[in-house]
């Protein structure tokens, strides 16, 4: 099949300007470690939550200097723990998973924002380095009173 | 719009197939009316505008606006247009073996709309038009899926038996541009369909009806995308025919080239499946290879776009120049600005442009963490389908209905067409600015009003809500004017229209017939899906993850 000039001369631009895109989105993925979130595959009884180590007990642990653990559990319609505190420039290390149904995690003002599946264990880590008050959302909907879902992070 | 010596030339256009045609616009539209009062609603309460009455819920309007403007109106809109254009170019009129399944598939669909959108107006299946399990809806609501999709099959099936009918009866002749990428729409769609039924029919039903205690919500999602991003070039690849085949036509051209077109729809059909982890970037029990496949997949779809972006501009300053414009952009003055049937669907494209940018940022792997399930997204997709397609849409409309029913369509209808396109404009681009700007500050979509007890950023979100609302006004008379003039075709003095077909240039290459072998495609096709999902699948359903029981959580 013969192709235009001018035709082949824009795929080329735009097929070439593809790749390098790809290139920079496989290099900073795979040899700079910035992936998407939550690609563990750590399996729980979505039924047995609450029985299950480290989320019958969910909160936050210090587990470095300026740096953290947060277990969470996600359910209709809140988080636990209900209230976090960590001081500037703090790591934490967050680890969700869902009592019930499908959840969203998401703190507005940051790239944090990833599913809590039922059945699964989600991470994402984040260093706060600005005080405030964060809000952590559901951003899936999960039911009737999804609008209510929250819980906040102070950074002091 | 047609000289009298020209009424024994054109070839009318089948009366009873006509029927079949209307009946599917018909349903499509009022879809688009009941979907419209839904999302009106919406942006009034998110904006904290109204509250509505007790009995009615935001998330009940949120699912029969999603479920009755991104599947009913779009599918039924898509088998009439489809239906339309093969029974004009393959025979002039439809075999009555396909004439009775395009009405079987029409049954169908409807009883299955009807069944659906009743569960979730009373409330049985608020689940949105996304339906993740474990969130449990009424089996009925389900089944009612399922006869949508069964129907859409059936009237598919038609079309590729009327095509086949036509390829033998025709030994050696290229098929018509229009039936050739007919075909391949439904063809995509049957083979991502096989995704949804699956998830409906095997997981979703027994485990509704309780059956089966529970289920797999990882794999009920991956059968969900897979079949949801190809959801979106169903949409797309008609409005597609429209732009490749209509519009030149329309402005008095010719198709830029035959082969061209043929080859983008192949890349289409290849690369719109196996893709639907970029939905899924944000989730666990997904390894970050197997998602950055699909990321690299998604992406080849910029091949066939920009193929296709030349084409349409090559095909309007040729047509410029042959008109005498000069200089480097003097082709786009002699454009006809003053037809409906140019305009609208011209407009689709142009906001096609920032539409599809929105789309390579949701896809790019990482980037997606910014924007994932916040109200960007929406706003997305409501430039995308709810302009770029409902566009094309409506301006196919003005010519097809006038066409399908031996009727004309009026210089007041026309005008009125262009006014409503504008509407459609001004409402978009409040509401889909609005929704784009708030969702960078990560406001959420799917959530009704609220303001997280009053915490500060939550705050600054509201005057964008009230934009979107402000948009959702002007929207929603859009779609009032659109169905005034729906009805007000229906009533048109009887004439003759010709169905706007375009034809290649002259000096265009000759059509190569591999791009006719539908078998190497078809495997091609299914070779690609075998190779991004096979691995990932079989992790989701041989690793003991425990399943989920229901939740009926509204």
């Amino acid at each position: 099949m013969q192709i235009h000039k001018l035709e082949k001369i824009w795929l080329a631009i735009g097929i070439t300007m593809l790749f390098v895109f790809l290139g920079v989105l496989g290099v900073s993925a795979f040899a700079m470690g910035v992936k998407p979130p939550s690609e563990h595959h750590h399996r729980i009884d979505p039924s047995k939550v609450q029985e299950t180590a480290p989320f019958n007990n969910p909160g936050l642990r210090p587990i470095g200097n300026l740096e953290y653990e947060a277990v969470m559990t996600a359910f209709t319609f809140g988080y636990a723990p209900d209230k976090m505190e960590i001081p500037v420039g703090s790591t934490v290390h967050f680890t969700v998973t869902s009592q019930d149904v499908v959840h969203g995690f998401a703190i507005p003002g940051t790239n944090v924002n990833m599913m809590i599946v039922p059945g699964e264990i989600s991470h994402v880590s984040h260093t706060f380095t600005k005080p405030g008050e964060y809000l952590i959302l559901c951003n899936e909907y999960c039911g009737g009173a999804h609008e209510f879902m929250k819980t906040t992070i102070i950074v002091k | 719009m047609t000289t009298k010596q020209n009424i024994t030339l054109i070839q009318r256009f089948d009366s009873k197939d006509g029927k079949l045609v209307v009946a599917h616009i018909l349903v499509a539209f009022i879809a688009l009316l009941i979907g419209g009062i839904a999302g009106l609603l919406q942006t009034m309460v998110k904006s904290g505008t109204i509250k509505l009455p007790y009995s009615i819920g935001y998330y009940e309007l949120l699912t029969a606006h999603g479920v009755l403007m991104a599947i009913v109106f779009t599918t039924y809109f898509i088998i009439g247009f489809l239906y339309s254009g093969v029974s004009y170019t393959l025979g002039g009129k439809l075999l009555p073996v396909v004439h009775r399944m395009g009405w079987t598939g029409f049954g169908l669909m409807t009883a299955g709309t009807v069944l659906g959108v009743a569960m979730v107006l009373t409330g049985k299946a608020s689940v949105l038009y996304t339906f993740y399990a474990p969130l449990k809806a009424s089996p009925y609501f389900y089944i009612g899926l399922a006869l949508l999709v069964v129907g859409s099959w059936i009237s598919g099936w038609g079309l590729f038996y009327q095509y086949k009918y036509w390829k033998k009866t025709n030994p050696g002749k290229l098929s018509p541009l229009f039936a050739y990428m007919a075909v391949v729409t439904f063809l995509m769609w049957q083979i991502a369909t096989i995704g949804v039924a699956a998830e409906v029919l095997i997981q979703l039903i027994p485990w509704s009806f309780g059956w089966v205690e529970t289920i797999n919500v990882m794999l009920s999602r991956t059968l969900f995308w897979y079949f949801g991003h190809p959801l979106v070039y169903f949409w797309l690849m008609p409005a597609y025919i429209c732009w490749y085949v209509i519009i030149p036509k329309i402005i008095g051209g010719k198709i830029y080239s035959d082969a061209l077109a043929r080859l983008s729809f192949i890349l289409l059909l290849l690369f719109s499946i196996p893709v639907g982890f970029h939905h899924q970037l944000m989730e666990p029990g997904i390894s970050s290879f197997w998602k950055y496949v699909q990321v690299v997949l998604t992406f080849m779809v910029v091949i066939p776009s920009l193929m296709t972006a030349f084409s349409l501009f090559a095909t309007f300053e040729i047509n410029g120049r042959a008109k005498g414009a000069k200089g480097l952009f003097g082709w786009v003055k002699v454009l006809p600005w003053k037809d409906v049937r140019f305009f609208a669907p011209f407009m689709g494209m142009l906001i096609f442009i920032p539409a599809g940018a929105g789309g390579l940022i949701n896809a790019s792997n990482q980037m997606n963490a910014v924007v994932h399930n916040t109200l960007w997204v929406t706003g997305h997709f409501h430039l995308t389908v709810a302009t770029s397609v409902a566009l094309t849409f409506f301006g196919i409309t003005y010519w097809l209905l006038p066409v399908v029913t031996g009727r004309i369509l009026t210089l007041r209808m026309n005008k009125w067409g262009i006014i409503q396109t504008i509407v459609w404009c001004v409402g978009m681009f409040f509401m889909s600015g609005a929704m784009h700007l708030v969702g960078l500050f990560g406001a959420p979509r799917r959530t009704a009003f609220t303001t997280y007890e009053n915490q500060a950023d939550a705050a600054n979100w509201m005057p964008y809500y009230v934009f979107m609302a402000i948009g959702g006004m002007v929207l929603f008379i859009g779609v009032l004017m659109m169905v005034v003039n729906v009805v007000a075709m229906l009533r048109a003095p009887k004439g003759v229209e010709a169905y706007p077909l375009g034809e290649a240039m002259e000096s265009a290459e000759a059509t190569p017939v591999y791009l006719d072998r539908w078998r190497i495609w078809i495997a091609l096709s299914v070779l690609l899906i075998l190779f991004a999902y096979t691995i990932p699948l079989i992790d989701m359903i041989s690793s003991s993850v425990p399943g989920s029981k229901g939740f009926i959580t509204w």
